[in-house]
């Protein structure tokens, strides 16, 4: 697997990564040589796929299908609240970084959630501007489109669905 | 499926169902080395579709979630995820 990404790559998307999570308040798994993994495993499937699907999960192959998957994931943030990190354990919580917290195996909460977005309603109170949620981390803002980057996780705009209008 | 076989003590029929880029997968695959366990090994990512949708099949039969790793032991039970407790266990290492 080392042979085709190199370590200005994997250097590269941690620092992107880092700068990421310290900006919206995650965690970044402190040994080193794990989070490194992981990060390789992103750009592997960032090259096989075309986006940065989740190391640790089958990725279709089809973007549209896999933008829950896309790291960071949709269950990320339910995953570090429930068990201290996300499925991956790429981001944990403070007592997990910090070693006061065993890391166990996160169980995957992917399939039984998963569910044909276009199905779901909407509420509808005729407002004057729809809203949108980052499907990452819940931030919420109202105006005619989202924006181009979520200012609070920094997923982009896909990541958004209409969550009242 | 093809498998790649990987040599040690016969603990009954170990098959670790797993991802290339996946570290939890890897970190199965080094706990049965370093146990010197006998097993068997697919990366699922790496397989042509065909081959895939089979292994997703099987897959789906013992976990239900589709999540990896998943290590089936003797064709009758099997252990979802890193569970080092459980492995131990289930192999008695
Ligand atoms: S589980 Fe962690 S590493 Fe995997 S996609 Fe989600 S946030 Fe990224």
């Amino acid at each position: 697997m080392s042979s085709e990404v190199s370590e200005k790559e994997i250097e590269d998307l941690y620092k992107k990564i880092k700068s990421a999570a310290d900006s919206g308040g995650y965690i970044l798994n402190p040994d080193n040589s794990f989070t490194l993994a992981l990060i390789e495993g992103l750009i592997v499937n960032e090259k096989r796929y075309g986006y940065q699907a989740c190391p640790c999960r089958l990725a279709s192959g089809t973007k549209n299908e896999d933008l829950d998957i896309i790291c960071p994931c949709d269950y990320r943030d339910q995953d570090i609240n429930e068990f201290g990190a996300c499925y991956c354990a790429l981001y944990v919580n403070k007592a997990v970084a910090e070693g006061k917290q065993k890391l166990k195996p996160v169980p995957e909460r992917r399939s039984a959630e998963r569910k044909d977005s276009s199905a779901e309603t909407v509420s509808t109170a005729n407002l004057k501007y729809p809203v949108w949620r980052c499907t990452v981390c819940g931030y919420i803002c109202a105006r005619t489109n989202p924006p181009e980057i979520c200012p609070i996780c920094k997923v982009p705009k896909e990541r958004f669905e209409i969550f009242m209008k | 499926m093809n498998t790649i076989k990987v040599e040690g003590t016969d603990k009954g029929h170990v098959l670790l169902l797993g991802l290339s880029t996946c570290i939890w997968c890897k970190k199965t695959k080094e706990f049965l080395e370093s146990n010197n366990v006998q097993f068997e090994y697919v990366f699922v990512d790496l397989l042509e579709s065909e081959e895939k949708d089979k292994v997703k099949e099987t897959l789906k039969k013992w976990n239900p979630a589709c999540s990896y790793p998943t290590l089936v032991l003797n064709n009758s039970s099997c252990v979802v995820g890193f569970d080092e407790e459980k492995i131990k266990l289930e192999l008695l290492i």
